[in-house]
């Protein structure tokens, strides 16, 4: 016979779970922990066969409860927790993580430490190789916070290094050795799996540099750089170029690093120093690139008002227009910009506001301006007129020198 | 003298019976704890029970609990269920003379108790839950089976230990087990001849017996009652004694996961009614609660409608002989009558006088309300005109939120109790470190909950939707006069509405297709769909089944039309 409409256990939970996600969804705590007090029996019913089991439902609207209600404390927190990891053995360590984090995000280092410690402990049959990493990321956890151990009593250290007091300072070396050991091994661990691993790549180079092991931490971040077995990262590039750039390494190495970085991110603050260097190079090639790189940052709404970035830009034109070599990069580059940098970077409200706000940048802008538009444009002949009203000596030698130059906006824009 | 045991003192097997019914041993006075087993009419009320003579019983040495058979269980289940219907006002002669003779004659029928079993039939029942090694010295529960079992002529014990001992020895495979005795049996076997007894039956037994003494209650009542805990039905096996242990199969049978819907208690009564053979029942007279003239004005109250409306019931009811004695008495095993459900009935009966009195077709009632008020605007002193939409309105907010009320309750419903279940010895202590979590958890959200959860149950009551006259804001419409919608003709009040629109022209096949009409909300007026609404949620049933009633009520209303029309129409199609 159709009953479909007869109510029975899963019905009446499946319309609990619906009334909680609404309550949630409304940011209704009380209201939801109302519904999940008579959800929770759905434990005592096998729903093997479901996708997402009540045990991992509980656990996880369980711990979003938790955090927002303001009735709740994170020693609530903490023995729901501690249930949960009882529920499931598949999704032990999951939990365990996921406590940890929340642990952190508290300030709850110490906890957070003993949690790591336990759950690196736990062993279970085939569990503890299918969780294996889980298990890699506890251990790097623990590495991290191992480290900021070390890091702590470096600084007591440093700190000390004025004052003559031997015997404290052994012990506290000796345990900020030990620590850097602990961290050291696990943080190297993590960063052989590919992966987004930011922060335990930096703390372990600090590591290696402190202690003086360069190579390593040369060949660590080439690795997480360049490995495409990695996702690609930026931040990887960004951190082998400061590092590079540290130990004093040639300009060739780090415009590598930094070309790489301009490939994947080309609005990323690097570029200013990255066209800097590539302008400054003999090599034609690096400072083609250079002017590349500039209009590329500029392209970004990002960088619509820093001065640095267009100061860049102007000095590299007015090298260009100067040497009246090389007009044809200018060309090429502002070909593709002709229709929307106009509107983009120079309209008259633009000028009047640059104006206003940041003379500067309103100089230099108005010489690229200049330059690609022709001094008839509105930008230039806003600012420039200003700035001559204002009687500011720079902007009258930059009137002279864009009309000089006209002609270059001639060729460049035929 | 049919007990065959050595005596632990004297060796011999020479036994009488002292006066307080215990075994003595006549060699040497040694005096046991074991009593004949006397045939105790009076089991219903579980007065002072009789040992079991321990020759009939399994002896094992570990375990506790004892041997019980699945129909003892369900006899407590009844026990407990009367006595809650007579805690509300039912009178004591459905526990003690009613429902006890109904269940005897079941246990009669279906062979389970009362009769000589039929020698034929070995009772392989796969016991591994064993019975009390200290039996001896405790009080007992009732070893029904075994006092129902004695045929006629007295003290057939021997019968008994044949019998029991026939029973197979415990089985190895633990997957086929449970607490009772007969437990697989009960559910392996094709019982359908016999009438399997099941949960939701023990509420057709109670319903059956209600009606037999024209109790005023309704099913859609007792099954409301069932559902807000004043019956006991979910969960019913944590009143069971220590000593009936509920495992493995029993599970099955005992353990509810939904709530009993009205047709299939409904049917399983018919059923049963027949089974039993049972004669005509008590007669349902124009006096009686569950007459239709009766009901409506209980559910014309609750639905808020003016009290006029009921003359239009009853002469509804008169015209197409709803209200007939033998119409509405229950008759057993004839087929040929469609049987009939009381409120249900009533319910339809009511929305066929609102179609006939305001059409229903989200037009013309609207039409007549604004009349009304009209009226009631300009006639100032006087009883108040029945508006439509004042109606509407007011009902429509009351049943929306008590609806979502309702709906919630359903979604927070605890359905576990604190007794815990287990299929086997085995899944036990995951089974309570399970409850032992829940309850945990139930405590810590419990205290984040706010609100105070309400721990008593709300009070039974009859209606759920009360009005009061004494409210000013006009939100009583019983007063109401349907003056402004009627008009006389011929020193008769009739409608004004001319038209009437049947749900369906041609009545289904019930025995096919389970339905007389099939009702899509999409497919009717939303006027009509909320009048079935509301009785829907007042009688906790689909709204489909008001619409069949209502469209079974049409066809006999208009039958003559309707005939009509189809015999010009097959005289056309010649």
């Amino acid at each position: 016979s159709s009953h479909e409409h007869k109510l029975n256990f899963k019905k009446s939970k499946e319309a609990c779970l619906s009334y909680i996600q609404d309550a949630m969804l409304q940011k209704q705590w009380k209201r939801a922990a109302e519904f999940l007090t008579s959800y929770v029996e759905s434990l005592e019913k096998d729903y093997s066969r479901e996708p997402i089991g009540p045990s991992e439902m509980i656990w996880r609207i369980g711990t979003e409860i938790l955090c927002h209600h303001s009735d709740s404390s994170m020693k609530e927190f903490n023995c729901f927790m501690e249930q949960m990891k009882t529920l499931g053995v598949k999704r032990y360590l999951k939990v365990c993580l996921e406590h940890i984090y929340h642990l952190l995000c508290n300030g709850q280092i110490d906890e957070a430490y003993q949690n790591l410690s336990l759950a690196e402990s736990w062993r279970f049959g085939e569990q503890t190789a299918i969780q294996d990493k889980e298990m890699k990321l506890i251990q790097a956890y623990r590495g991290l916070l191992d480290y900021y151990s070390w890091s702590k009593q470096k600084n007591i250290l440093l700190e000390h290094g004025k004052c003559l007091d031997g015997f404290a300072d052994l012990s506290v070396e000796q345990e900020m050795h030990s620590c850097f050991r602990k961290a050291a091994v696990n943080l190297k661990e993590i960063i052989k799996i590919p992966g987004v691993w930011d922060v335990f790549v930096k703390c372990y180079v600090d590591l290696l540099e402190f202690y003086g092991d360069h190579n390593e931490a040369c060949q660590v971040l080439n690795e997480y750089a360049y490995n495409s077995k990695f996702p690609a990262n930026p931040n990887a590039h960004v951190y082998l170029y400061h590092f590079l750039k540290r130990q004093g390494e040639s300009k060739k190495s780090l415009v590598s690093a930094l070309k790489i970085l301009h490939d994947l991110v080309p609005s990323h603050e690097l570029m200013i120093d990255f066209n800097t260097m590539l302008q400054k190079s003999k090599k034609r090639k690096k400072r083609r690139l250079g002017l590349e790189v500039i209009f590329a940052a500029l392209d970004y709404a990002g960088w619509k008002e820093n001065v640095k970035a267009w100061s860049c830009l102007a000095r590299q034109v007015k090298q260009i227009v100067i040497s009246e070599k090389h007009l044809d990069w200018i060309k090429q580059e502002w070909n593709s910009r002709k229709d929307w940098w106009p509107a983009f970077h120079f309209s008259r409200y633009l000028a009047k506001r640059n104006w206003q706000e940041n003379k500067s940048l309103s100089y230099e802008k108005a010489l690229v301006a200049g330059i690609f538009l022709g001094k008839d444009c509105k930008y230039f002949k806003y600012v420039s007129h200003q700035g001559c009203k204002a009687q500011v000596k720079r902007f009258r030698i930059l009137k002279k020198f864009v009309n000089r130059h006209n002609p270059v906006y001639l060729r460049i824009s035929g | 003298r049919d007990f065959n045991e050595r005596c632990g003192q004297c060796s011999e097997v020479n036994w009488g019976l002292t006066d307080g019914g215990r075994y003595y041993c006549r060699s040497c006075h040694n005096v046991t704890e074991r009593t004949r087993e006397v045939v105790n009419t009076d089991f219903m009320t579980n007065s002072r029970v009789q040992r079991i003579s321990k020759g009939s019983r399994k002896q094992e040495k570990n375990g506790i609990g004892c041997e019980w058979y699945v129909c003892e269980g369900f006899q407590l289940v009844l026990k407990k269920q009367a006595e809650a219907l007579q805690a509300l006002g039912v009178c004591p002669q459905m526990k003690d003379e009613v429902l006890y003779n109904f269940w005897r004659c079941y246990l009669q029928k279906s062979k389970q108790a009362y009769c000589n079993r039929p020698a034929g039939e070995t009772v392989k029942a796969l016991s591994v839950c064993e019975s009390s090694t200290d039996v001896d010295s405790e009080p007992e529960r009732p070893s029904l089976l075994h006092l129902l079992s004695l045929s006629e002529s007295e003290g057939d014990l021997q019968t008994d230990c044949s019998f029991a001992s026939s029973m197979s020895k415990v089985s190895e495979s633990t997957s086929i087990y449970s607490g009772s005795v007969d437990g697989s049996l009960y559910l392996m076997k094709n019982q359908k001849e016999k009438l399997r007894m099941t949960m939701p039956m023990t509420l057709s037994f109670c319903y059956m017996a209600l009606l037999w003494l024209r109790e005023p209650i309704t099913l859609s009542e007792l099954l409301r009652f069932v559902v807000e805990g004043h019956i006991p039905y979910l969960n019913v096996f944590q009143h069971f004694p220590e000593k009936m242990k509920l495992c493995g199969l029993d599970l099955k049978i005992f353990c509810v996961e939904s709530w009993p819907v009205y047709e299939e208690v409904y049917n399983k009564m018919l059923e049963l009614a027949a089974f039993l053979d049972l004669p005509r029942f008590p007669d349902i007279t124009d006096s009686c609660f569950l007459h239709p003239d009766m009901l409506c004005i209980k559910y014309l109250m609750e639905a808020n409608l003016p009290d006029e409306l009921h003359n239009w019931t009853c002469r509804v009811v008169k015209k197409i002989g709803i209200g007939e004695v033998d119409f509405l008495t229950l008759v057993p095993g004839n087929k040929s009558t469609r049987k009939v459900k009381y409120d249900i009935l009533a319910a339809a009966v009511i929305v066929v006088v609102l179609k006939l009195l305001f059409l229903l077709d989200d037009h013309y009632e609207w039409l007549l309300s604004d009349f009304a008020e009209e009226k009631n605007k300009s006639n100032k002193e006087g009883g108040l005109y029945f508006e439509f939409k004042k109606w509407y309105e007011v009902v429509k907010h009351s049943l929306d939120v008590e609806q979502k009320k309702l709906d919630e309750e359903r979604a927070k419903y605890l359905w576990r109790c604190e007794k815990p279940l287990f299929y086997s010895v085995k899944n036990k202590s995951k089974v309570l470190k399970r409850r032992q979590m829940v309850v945990n958890l139930q405590n810590q959200f419990g205290k984040l909950s706010g609100s105070v959860r309400r721990a008593e149950k709300p009070n039974p009551s009859s209606f759920q939707l009360s009005w009061s006259e004494e409210n000013t804001d006009g939100s009583c419409f019983h007063g109401h006069s349907l003056k402004g919608i009627l008009q006389e003709k011929c020193g008769l009040l009739t409608a004004m509405n001319p038209d009437y629109w049947l749900c369906t022209v041609k009545l289904c096949n019930e025995k096919l297709c389970g339905h007389l009409a099939h009702y899509r909300e999409v497919d009717f007026p939303q006027s009509y769909h909320f009048v079935l609404r509301l009785f829907s949620f007042l009688l906790r049933i689909q709204p489909s089944y008001i619409h069949d009633e209502v469209c079974m009520i049409e066809h006999k209303l208009f039958d003559k039309k309707l005939y009509k029309k189809l015999k010009y129409n097959t005289v056309l199609r010649k």
